[in-house]
């Protein structure tokens, strides 16, 4: 036996080459790859000195005290040197307020800070399963809750009209046994309907000149800023959502005046501008109703904004209706379901799944749409607050901070509903389709 | 839905109208029928009765008067002696105008911003992303302010670029200058760029234009012929001539050639010498700022429909592309971009119906549009209401309704046909 060298154990292995690793490697990868990525990258970098060398410094030397734009400029070039470029937030911290609130009477902020505060406690069991079931309770009747918070006066008129849901309910309950859904159903919204018009009103009064109770009245002009934003904004999107599904299962209908009536209404509203809408609300409308009668313009703005967004969700909803396989359809007739259980049990838990991102950006739409209330002389955050801060003659000149400011609010809501929306079908996914 | 037809028909009672299937659809339809006219019937008595309590019967006689105002930007000659039949004319061009540029500026940004959201570059991604977020979670209103009140606002009056024989003796600059090589001015009365000026050209001014037009046709025409001849040879011989330079060249020689004869310079704007600049085309800083706002805002939407369409198109086309030996850039062209087209043409119709629709946010930077005229002006000064927004609404409504016919016979053209 020779003696020959064996080794016994194994070398260890060379670390890889400098280039394909760490910070080297990922920069190699994902900005220098290649003469194309590489210009790309360089003018991407330009485009973001050029950006950031001049919002910075101006961010960096933003000023929170001052009382009109006068002072923030001296005191910027007072820190910064002359020349030198501020943002001047002193405004937002001066007119805070009135974008949150518009005019809404200052001792009586707590209202629509509570309001607020119940609205997210009552979205809470809608959005997220985890919350006690108890909470829907509240979210029934936060409608009612959140009018009389924000608008004030008596308490019955909230209670009263309320009272014609419950009037609807019992006359559904009572005559289902004796007359099937379709029609409990219809006599249903008949007795509210007859309730709200006939009875509604003179029960208010009778009941509040005998039991005087109530919060100090405000009128809608009072209503400004992001108030009047989110009072636009949840109440359309609540009432659109029941109003889109039912367009959307009127236009697949197979009863053709039904059917017909639905196109219509939908294509109607989809192919003019929302502002003429909101315009019609605001002139129109009056023309329309018996002489004399003269209500809210804010509500008159509500009901054409919620019909505007329920034609978008019908045709977003139709679309899901449309891709769910047909065998679906045919099961729920197989297992003897009638029409609406078919659609309540079968088809549309399916077909709103499908749809919920197009749902949500009609609603992230919506939001993004009361700001053209400013048009018919409401007070909304973005055009109307910031034109009577501009029009202020301790800030007049200034541009840049109010929208930046309102901007940025939006932005949250729009992109915080929209993530939802992601966390929303993840938690759907089934993953067999 | 399925109906049972073996029930005998003769024995028909008045409670079957509401329990019977068969029946019942029909009730339900007249009732719902009857509320409908009902309601219109009682509208229509409301508006009758209410116009005439004002004095004023429906009427569109209004539209035959003199207007009386005047308007800043017209494609159409107009005076304020015009009608205000004439003044909304003006308004639907202008509306038409910037939805045209709109959706081909916005078209543009969406896919060169939907491409490059896909690429490798991290910082590219990274940047475009951010764009398309901020775009899509922001109200359209603010970028048209915020575009249009600066542009109002802070740019210079046209007689700050005015040089005078002083200043150029002394050596000072004028208080503003031009961008881009001294061919744009940006100022308070507007952005005034070069225009197009031919020194040989035809006595009216129309007959330049088509005949440049005839010359790119044609081009076009017999660049198309030569594609499909070496379509032919290489179906034919499976070697496809190179067609690329005789491309090139037919499609740019004629155009130069006429361009050239007919004496074509660019008309660049001209510094002030009293009060306003000469030369040059100005375009109004309403439709400057409406035109930037729509594409960016509109574009953002795009985007994201491009790399949806894209990425829709699955990894085994691409795969199965390349194992048949197609290089990148043809796979893309001739597999993954028809593909993609078919998901992204419909939303991106729909989002050209939008940006038709958002125009009508001129009135935030007062640009006279249809609403602007005749849903503006002409209302406020006529005091016709529910005419002028009638009409308006009629002609928004058939502006979308022949986009989305077209779209509809679009999409009935590529569907996949199946089953």
């Amino acid at each position: 036996m020779s003696d020959a060298f064996f080794r016994t154990e194994m070398t260890p292995p060379k670390a890889p080459p400098i280039t394909e690793r760490g910070v080297v490697k990922w920069l190699r990868e994902n900005l220098f790859a290649g003469p194309y990525n590489t210009i790309l990258t360089l003018v991407a970098l330009y485009v973001l000195y050029s950006l950031l060398s001049n919002v910075i410094p101006w961010l960096l030397n933003g000023v929170w005290n001052a009382n009109s734009l006068q002072e923030c400029r001296d005191i910027v070039a007072a820190s910064a040197g002359e020349g030198a470029t501020g943002a001047c937030w002193a405004m937002i911290r001066e007119r805070w307020n009135q974008f949150l609130f518009g005019l809404y009477p200052q001792d009586l902020y707590w209202r629509p800070a509570l309001a607020l505060a119940l609205l997210l406690v009552a979205i809470a069991p809608v959005l997220f399963s985890r919350v006690p079931r108890q909470l829907f309770w509240l979210t029934l009747f936060y409608p009612a809750i959140a009018f009389f918070l924000l608008w004030g006066g008596s308490i019955w008129t909230p209670i009263v009209a309320m009272m014609g849901f419950g009037v609807m309910a019992l006359a559904y309950r009572l005559l289902v046994p004796l007359t099937g859904v379709t029609v409990a159903a219809m006599l249903g919204v008949l007795a509210a309907v007859l309730w709200w018009l006939l009875l509604d009103a003179r029960l208010a009064e009778m009941l509040s000149t005998a039991i005087p109770v109530g919060l100090r009245s405000v009128g809608s002009d009072q209503f400004g800023g992001f108030l009047l934003a989110l009072v636009i904004g949840v109440t359309a999107i609540s009432f659109s959502l029941p109003l889109g599904i039912l367009l959307a299962l009127g236009r697949q209908s197979d009863l053709p005046v039904i059917k017909m009536l639905c196109v219509g209404f939908i294509e109607f509203i989809r192919g003019v501008p929302l502002i003429t809408l909101i315009f019609t609300a605001a002139l129109l409308l009056g023309y329309f109703l018996p002489r004399g009668t003269n209500f809210d313009t804010i509500l008159r703005v509500i009901i054409l904004v919620t019909f505007f967004a329920a034609a978008y969700l019908a045709e977003v909803i139709r679309g899901g209706l449309a891709a769910l396989p047909r065998g679906q359809y045919e099961a729920a007739d197989a297992l003897g379901l009638d029409y609406w259980r078919a659609q309540r049990l079968i088809i549309l838990p399916q077909a709103l799944k499908i749809s919920i991102p197009g749902i949500v950006s009609t609603f992230i739409g919506l939001f993004k749409d009361t700001t053209l209330v400013s048009f018919v002389a409401l007070l909304d955050p973005l055009r109307g607050v910031t034109s009577v801060v501009r029009a202020d003659l301790n800030w007049k000149g200034i541009y840049w901070e109010p929208y930046i400011f309102v901007g940025a609010i939006f932005f949250v809501i729009c992109f915080g509903m929209s993530r939802y929306s992601m966390y929303l079908e993840k938690k759907l996914k089934t993953d067999h389709r | 839905m399925t109906m049972i037809n073996a029930a005998p028909r003769d024995d028909f009672r008045l409670s079957m109208l509401i329990y019977d299937t068969r029946y019942r659809a029909i009730t339900i339809q007249l009732f719902v029928l009857a509320l409908v006219l009902a309601a219109i019937w009682w509208l229509g008595s409301n508006l009758q009765a209410n116009l005439e309590a004002k004095g004023r019967p429906l009427s569109f006689e209004f539209l035959w008067s003199r207007a009386g105002y005047d308007i800043g930007q017209t494609f159409i000659p107009y005076t304020s002696d015009s009608t205000h039949f004439r003044a909304m004319l003006v308004g639907l061009l202008n509306t038409l105008v910037l939805a045209l540029f709109g959706c081909l500026f916005a078209t543009i940004i969406g896919v060169i911003v939907g491409v490059l959201r896909l690429s490798k570059n991290w910082l590219v991604a990274l940047l475009t992303s951010i764009y398309v977020e901020i775009f899509r979670n922001i109200p359209l209103l603010l970028w048209i302010l915020v575009i249009f009140v600066p542009l109002y606002e802070m740019t210079p009056a046209p007689n700050a670029f005015k040089v005078t024989d002083e200043m150029i003796a002394s050596g000072t600059e004028p208080a503003a200058s031009m961008i881009l090589g001294g061919t744009v001015a940006v100022t308070n009365r507007g952005t005034y760029i070069p225009g197009f000026l031919f020194d040989r050209g035809f006595e009216a001014g129309w007959m330049t234009t088509l005949a440049i037009f005839l010359v790119i046709a044609g081009s076009l025409a017999v660049h198309l012929t030569l594609n499909a001849r070496a379509r032919r040879v290489q179906e034919a011989t499976g070697v496809r001539p190179t067609t690329w330079w005789k491309s090139l060249i037919v499609l740019f020689a004629p155009l130069v050639l006429v361009l050239w004869a007919l004496g074509f310079h660019l008309d660049i704007p001209q510094p002030p010498t009293r009060f306003n600049f000469e030369g040059g085309v100005v375009v109004q800083n309403p439709f400057v700022a409406m035109l930037i706002a729509l594409s960016l805002y509109t574009g953002a939407f795009i985007a994201e429909i491009v790399r949806a369409g894209i990425q829709s198109v699955s990894r085994g086309q691409t795969e199965a592309a390349f194992a048949l030996g197609l290089r990148p850039n043809r796979t893309m062209n001739l597999v993954i971009l028809p593909q993609a087209l078919r998901v992204i043409i419909p939303p991106l119709i729909s989002q050209f119906l939008n940006l038709t629709k958002n125009t009508s946010l001129g009135i935030a930077a007062s640009y006279a549009d249809l609403r602007g005229t005749l849903g503006g002006v002409t209302l406020n000064q006529t005091g016709r209401e529910v005419e002028a927004m009638l009409l308006m609404m009629l002609i928004y409504l058939s502006i979308s309704l022949i986009i989305s016919s077209l779209m509809n016979v679009y999409n009935r053209s590529v569907q996949l046909k199946e089953r």
